[in-house]
Formats: structure tokens, sequence, C-alpha cells
């Protein structure tokens, strides 16, 4: 709803009109649908942050404490319906099971930023939805984040600043002193100072109470001096004159939770919840959520066109990045497919290459073998020469023989036929 | 203490979140809640579009000017009738009104020509469109990356001006209707409601609405309440319908009262007297109690519609159709997701199948590399075997040829020995003889 009103003109009215009802209009629908507000308490173990929680609200929320055996830091989440005259409240209060316990406490913060993203993360998923229904949605993100400061009375610590700067961009952040009644009211000046100026110092940014509605900017002025509150929470009723008050008695005396001379209680419950409730609310919609959006849309590569361009179309966008997304899907397909048919071809040449090798080496191996069979073939040509020669010699030597033998038959034929005579 | 614990499971439009019943000791202070949404929203201010629909001479610029008191369209700023048309026109006028501390930005969207032509056919399609573009232009925003103001210039209501005939609706008026129903909250009214008695006015009130409901057309419908009162003045409308409206600029005095009306020769006919027309039902239904209803409407029926509609068209450009139609319920961005999820794993199956081919081709063609080596290797050592069996067969022969030569060479010593000795002997005895 915007009344820049460019372009407009002014008109009086002639008398009444009647729209001077569209707030109670406004307001009457926002009744009906009743109201919703989701609290993160974030502190280490101890603080009273259960307590602290059930003495805003008036109830007693949980039914036991909190078992404290994780490891790590969980975030346990209830969510409760309250009512108060006619107006209906779904509040939500997170806590955080574990913060601060752990020897390495580097990632403490982590699972806190993961849920606050969770929740945004949701909305955004419904938002984008074809077919929504934003205006049932049961809206889980966290609205205020009330950051449970442990009162040494020194300065914040380390862990403190660590995790409070992760989250000052995420959700209002509202720091408060828990169990103030430790300090004493000098110590706690000085440790408001000190806590402020370290944020300041570290470029925290807290939530400040808005001050540009003049009906309430003076008082949310006021109480953004007072920050962080100092606050003592407590359940126990005790008599003081004669009303019974929520306070914890000591043996030197008994501290109130509503007394605003003991800590900052009322301011806290003043801010938080009667007059600014709507506020935190408006907040984390408009600037938490958005920023959110906007990196998570521009992670996925969706940008708004540049002034000199069209102006901005959806259903062309969608078209682009979806062809871009499916551009993407085939190159891939198709690098992985050229991937191995380099590897194919490698591979391919790899094996000729081995067979060319086989092949040379029966090549050398049959040439070796062919002069072998050379060498064998003149040293059977050169055997049979001698044979034939042999055989030559031996048929001559036979021949001369029968000669012989002939003529030296007949003379021995002679010498018998003589010595017979 | 804290009794009457309930547990309550309210099934939200995100799934059922549990919600326990919490009484409280004491008051706390949630119960200003309304009072700082009022604050914020009179700081915001507020903005109304509110179009009219219906020929010339009906008196749809009188009746905006009686509405909101005011001089809408005045000698400076003519209103579209003392325009003459050709084609029908969608104009718009924005006036920044105050009154009690409460800004509105109210645009006052006319359709000069409508109607008018002697072919009227296709004249609500400027309206449509234009009306559809206040919704594109709705959705560009919403849906930019960096997105800041978002001003809101959809169309929040549709006055529609039944000419008074007394017989019932014209096919332009129900054509219109049936064509705009789901894109804007129509309200139907009968113009001039002076130019018809109270009976004659009745019977055309249920003609007319006896025509709606047959041709199914959707007008605006007043909310059901919990609240009796309330529920008796909206079935008191409900019974009224359509209204029958008469607009007036000008002032009368009457009975020492200075009221708007028509000043005719029996009498004047009073613009905000209820006995004369509904004009204040209009008023007080439109601006004094259902404005807010209207634009919640306008927001989470009429524009949905358009926007489901528009995304799902996008959604299927290049998607297989048969997609059964729960797709619906998804973002675009949920389905890309999904969509690279189903590639991851496709890919994944790919890669594993060609790796499996190349494996198995691999091995293949080394086993023949190992078959083709051993049977080479074979031949060899065949081929090595056979020459050395040869060898030895030649060696073979060589000794026996050996053997052979020897034996005869010794024999021919013998026998060349013995020749020697015989020759020897037969010379001795040749010797002994002579003697």
């Amino acid at each position: 709803c915007n009344t820049s009103g460019e372009g407009a003109r002014a008109v009086p009215l002639a008398g009444h009109v009647g729209f001077d009802s569209m707030p109670d209009q406004l307001v009457n629908k926002s009744v009906n649908h009743g109201f919703c507000f989701n609290i993160l308490c974030v502190g280490e173990t101890g603080l009273g942050k259960s307590t602290l929680m059930d003495t805003l609200f008036n109830t007693k929320f949980e039914g036991e404490p909190t078992q404290h055996n994780q490891p790590g830091v969980t975030l346990k989440s209830n969510t409760y319906e309250l009512q108060e005259s006619n107006v209906r409240l779904k509040l939500t209060v997170v806590n955080t099971v574990g913060f601060g316990d752990q020897i390495n406490k580097e990632d403490s913060y982590k699972s806190i930023v993961e849920f606050i993203d969770a929740q945004f993360e949701a909305y955004l998923q419904e938002e984008l939805k074809i077919k929504r229904t934003l205006h049932s949605y049961h809206d889980t993100r966290i609205h205020a984040c009330l950051y449970f400061i442990a009162p040494t009375g020194h300065s914040l610590k380390s862990l403190d600043l660590v995790t409070m700067k992760k989250l000052d961009s995420k959700v209002n952040i509202i720091p408060i002193v828990a169990k103030s009644d430790a300090i004493s009211k000098s110590e706690l000046a000085k440790f408001k100072i000190k806590i402020t100026s370290e944020l300041v110092s570290n470029g925290v940014q807290i939530y400040q109470f808005p001050t540009d509605d003049e009906s309430v900017a003076e008082i949310n002025s006021t109480m953004n001096s007072h920050l962080p509150f100092a606050v003592v929470g407590s359940t126990e009723e005790v008599k003081i004159g004669n009303k019974m008050v929520k306070a914890r008695q000591y043996p030197w005396g008994t501290v109130q939770v509503e007394n605003e001379n003991h800590c900052d209680f009322v301011k806290l419950r003043e801010m938080l919840i009667r007059v600014n409730m709507e506020d935190l609310r408006e907040q984390t919609h408009t600037r938490h959520y958005e920023l959110y959006r906007r990196c998570k849309l521009e992670e996925m590569g969706f940008k708004d066109t540049d002034p000199d361009s069209k102006p901005f179309s959806l259903q062309e966008t969608y078209e682009a990045k979806r062809n871009e997304f499916m551009g993407e899907l085939q190159k891939k397909e198709e690098e992985m497919r050229q991937m191995f048919v380099q590897r194919v071809k490698e591979k391919e040449a790899e094996l000729k290459e081995a067979e060319k090798e086989l092949h040379e080496k029966f090549d050398r191996l049959k040439k070796l073998h062919q002069d072998e069979k050379k060498k064998l073939e003149d040293k059977k040509k050169s055997l049979d020469d001698e044979l034939n020669m042999f055989k030559q010699k031996k048929t001559a030597a036979e021949l001369l023989q029968n000669q012989a033998q002939q003529a030296g038959g007949s003379t021995t034929l002679k010498r018998d036929k003589e010595r017979k005579k | 203490m804290s009794t009457g614990e309930v547990l309550v499971s309210k099934a939200d439009g995100n799934g059922g979140i549990m919600a326990l019943q919490k009484n409280l000791e004491g008051y706390v202070g949630f119960a200003n809640l309304p009072n700082q949404v009022y604050r914020k929203s009179v700081k915001r201010g507020f903005e109304f579009t509110l179009m009219v629909v219906g020929e010339s001479g009906l008196g749809k610029s009188t009746l905006i000017n009686s509405l909101f008191l005011t001089d809408l369209y005045s000698p400076e700023y003519p209103g579209p009738s003392h325009r003459i048309k050709k084609t029908v026109q969608v104009e718009q006028s924005k006036v920044l009104v105050k009154e009690g501390g409460v800004h509105l930005l109210l645009t006052i969207v006319d359709t000069p020509g409508f109607g008018d032509a002697v072919d009227n056919s296709n004249c609500w399609q400027p309206v449509i469109d234009y009306i559809d573009s206040k919704f594109e232009d709705y959705l560009n925003a919403e849906s930019r990356v960096n997105r800041r103001l978002m001003p809101d210039s959809r169309v929040q209501c549709c006055l529609y001006f039944i000419a008074p005939s007394g017989h019932g609706l014209k096919p332009l008026d129900i054509e219109f209707m049936k064509r705009l129903h789901e894109k804007v909250n129509i309200i139907p009214l009968i113009a001039k409601a002076d130019t018809m008695t109270p009976e004659e006015c009745q019977q055309f009130k249920k003609q007319i609405m006896k025509e709606i409901q047959e041709h199914k057309i959707k007008i605006y419908e007043f909310p059901e309440t919990d609240d009796e009162e309330e529920m008796k003045m909206v079935r008191k409308i409900k019974d009224r319908l359509p209204l029958a409206v008469v607009g007036s600029n000008t002032i009368i005095e009457v009975n020492g009262k200075r009221v708007r009306g028509r000043q005719y020769p029996w009498g004047v006919a009073e613009v905000e007297n209820g006995e004369h027309c509904d004009f204040t039902i209009l008023r007080n239904m439109l601006i004094r109690t259902h404005m807010q209803d209207l634009k919640d409407v306008t927001n989470n029926v009429h524009y949905e519609n358009y926007r489901s509609r528009k995304l799902a068209a996008v959604n299927y450009n290049g998607v297989d159709n048969n997609k059964n139609k729960g797709q619906l319920t998804k973002s675009p961005l949920a389905q890309m997701d999904e969509e690279r999820r189903d590639h991851v794993s496709k890919m994944k199956k790919m890669e594993q199948e060609m790796e499996q081919v190349f494996e198995m081709k691999v091995k293949e063609k080394l086993q023949k590399l190992r078959d083709s080596e051993v049977e080479l290797q074979r031949r060899h050592e065949q081929m090595k075997k056979n020459l050395e069996a040869q060898h030895r067969e030649l060696e073979e022969k060589r000794r026996h040829h050996e053997e052979e030569k020897a034996s005869w060479e010794a024999q021919q010593r013998i026998l060349e020995q013995q020749k020697l000795d015989a020759s020897r002997t037969l010379e001795k005895n040749k010797k002994k003889k002579i003697f």
C-alpha cells in the first residue's frame, strides 16, 4: 500500500464520505484473522530465558525444564494460543538449548542461523508456489530475537559478539542483560555503556524502536537510550504491602520485577509487546525477509533487467532462466559424452600401438626363421653334393674292381688250371 | 495457577503446527496489537481503485461525484461523458482525499464508449486487457529480485451500470459480466432509478437477479460474519440487490434541509433518501464497511487466479504436458531444482553405463590381442621345432654318410692291400718258376 500520490490531485470533500473507517475495517479483519508472533531466545544455559518468557506472558510455558544433554546447539520451538480480550495471538517461543556449553564454540551460531534461514525459506517457497495460500499461511519467521547477555559486569563475551554479528542482518536483535539482580546499579550503568560501545565498534546492528511515527516517537527514542534492558524474571509472588507482586526474595531484600527502579522488565514488556510488536513483524517482513529473498534469488541467477532494456517481465525471465538451465544440462551431457569419446580414442590408439608392436616382433622372428631355413637349405645342398660325389667315386671304384677282378680272375683260373695238370 | 490447558491442533495452511492453549494470569498487553495496526495503517495511507462501466448517459460520473462528495469531474477535468469517443477507451483519474486523518488515494477507472457503438462486439476487450495489465504489473513488481514499494493499481471493484429499461438484462450486460466476473468484483447497479416506480423497480430487480443466477454470473458476495448485527445488515443488502441508484451534483433545499437531489416539477428525488433509492446502502457498503473486503477478495482470489494461470503457462513451456496436475503446487524454482536433481542422477547412470561399455570393449580388445599373441607364438614355436627336426635329420644323414664313407674307404684300403699282396705273391712265384 503506497500513497505516494504521483499524478494525483488533492480534492476537497463536501461532506462526510466515510472512508475514515478504513483503518477500523482493516483492524477488524486482522482481529478476526488472529495474530502471530515468533520470539527467539538466544543465550547460555542458566540465564533465565524460560523464566523471562513466563514472566512476560504471565503464564507457565514449559512443563519441565529442557534436557541439556545434546551435543551442539539445538533449537526447540513451541507454539501457544493466547487470548486477551478479543485478540487471539499465536505465539511461538524458540529456545536455544546448549548454547555456550561447548568447549569449541566456533560453530555455535550456525544452527541458529540455519533455523532462521529455514523459516525464511519456507515462506519463500510458499510465496513462489503456483497455487499458493499466503493468506492462511502460518508465518514462522522469527520476529524478535532476545539476546541474553550474562551479567558479568565487564564486557560482552566474544561468543556474544560473533553470534550477534551473524544474526543482525537476519533478525531484529534486542539485547538484554539477564539476571540483572546480580549487578549493582552503578556497575550496571557502566556495563550498559560498555556493551553499547562494543556493539557499535563491532558494527552490530541491533533493533531500534522506530521514531518515525509521532504518536510513539518520544517513548521509543527514550527507550532506545535504555538499551540493553537489564531484566529480572520471576513467576514467584511475594506480598509487598497489601499486594502480591512478582518478585525474587533475598535475605537482604526483595527484587520486584515490575518495579522500574529495580529493573527494566516493564520497559521490555512495554516496547516488545505493547508498542512495537507490529513494527517488529513489519521489519522482519520488509527488511530481513526481503534481504534473504534477494540473496537467494540472486544466488539462483535471477536478476532484474537493467534500465535500458525491456522492463521486467516475469514470464520472460522464467523462460530465459529455464532455457539457460536446459542448455546447461545439455552442455553437461555433451561434455561427458565428449570425454568418453576422447577416452575411447586414446585407448584405441594405445591398443593399436600394442598390436603393431606385436606384429613387428613376430615379423622379426619370422625373418630370423627364414634366414635359418636358408642356411639349412644350403647345408642340405652341400651334403647332397657330397653324397653324389661319393656315389660317383664308389661307382667308379667298383667298376675298376670289377674289371680287375675279371682280369685277375682269368689269371687265377689259368693258375688253377696249371696246378691241376 | 494456570489451569485449563487444552491441546489444540490447528490444521493451518502449512501443515498443522500444534499449538497449546494457555491462559494468562494477568494483563500482558498484546491486546494493544490492533491499535498498533491501526496506527501503522493510518501512517501508510490507503488506496482504492474503482472502475465504472456502462453506456453513456447513465449518470456514472454524477454517481461518483455523489459517492465521494466531491467534484471528481469538473469543468477543468471533464468526465468521459463529455468527450466523444469512437472506440472504447479505458481512462483513469487519480485523486487524493483526506478525512479524519485518513488519506485515501482514489483511482477511478472510466470506460467511455462502452456499449455506445452500433456493433458492440468485443467492447469488453479493452476492459479485460486493462484489468489484466494491472494484474501483470503487480505480478512483475512482486516477482522482482529487488522489490521496493509496490504500488497497487489493481482494479478492486467494478460498478456495472444497467440501463433502467424495466425489462431485464441486455445481451451486452450478460456478456460483459460473464467475461469479467472472475477477474474483478462486480457490483451491478440500476442507474437512474428515479425513472421507475418502486413496484417497477422491484420487478426489474427480481428479473435481473433471476437472469444473473441463470447465467451463473458471480457478482460480489458479501462475506459471512459471526456478528449477528452485521449479518442482519448483510441480509438486508442482499435482498435489495441489485442496488438502484440516483446521483446528483446539485444541492437542493427540501423542508429546510440542504440535500443532494434531482428537482422535478412534481418533487425532488433525494439521493440520500433510503425510500427514494439505494444510494445510501451503496455508499455505506462500498466505502464504510466493505472497502477492505473488496481489496482482500481482489488480492486473495482474483489476483491469485490470474497469477496461477500465468505461471502455469510459463512452467509448462517446453515441458511434457502429460505431467500430472499436482505439479501446480510447486514453484517454478522448486521444479527446476527437482529437474536438476533428476538430471544429476540421469547423468550418473549414463556415466556408469558408458563406463561399463568402455570396460567391456577394452577387455574384448585386450583379449583379442592376447589371443593373437598366443597364436603367433605357437606358430613360431612350431616352425622352430620343424626347423630343428630338419636339422637333426640332416645331421643324421651326414653322420650316416660319414660312416658309410669311412667304412667303404676302409674296405677300399683292404682291397688295395689285398691287391698289392696278390701281385707281390705273383711276382714271387714268377721268380721261383724261373729257377
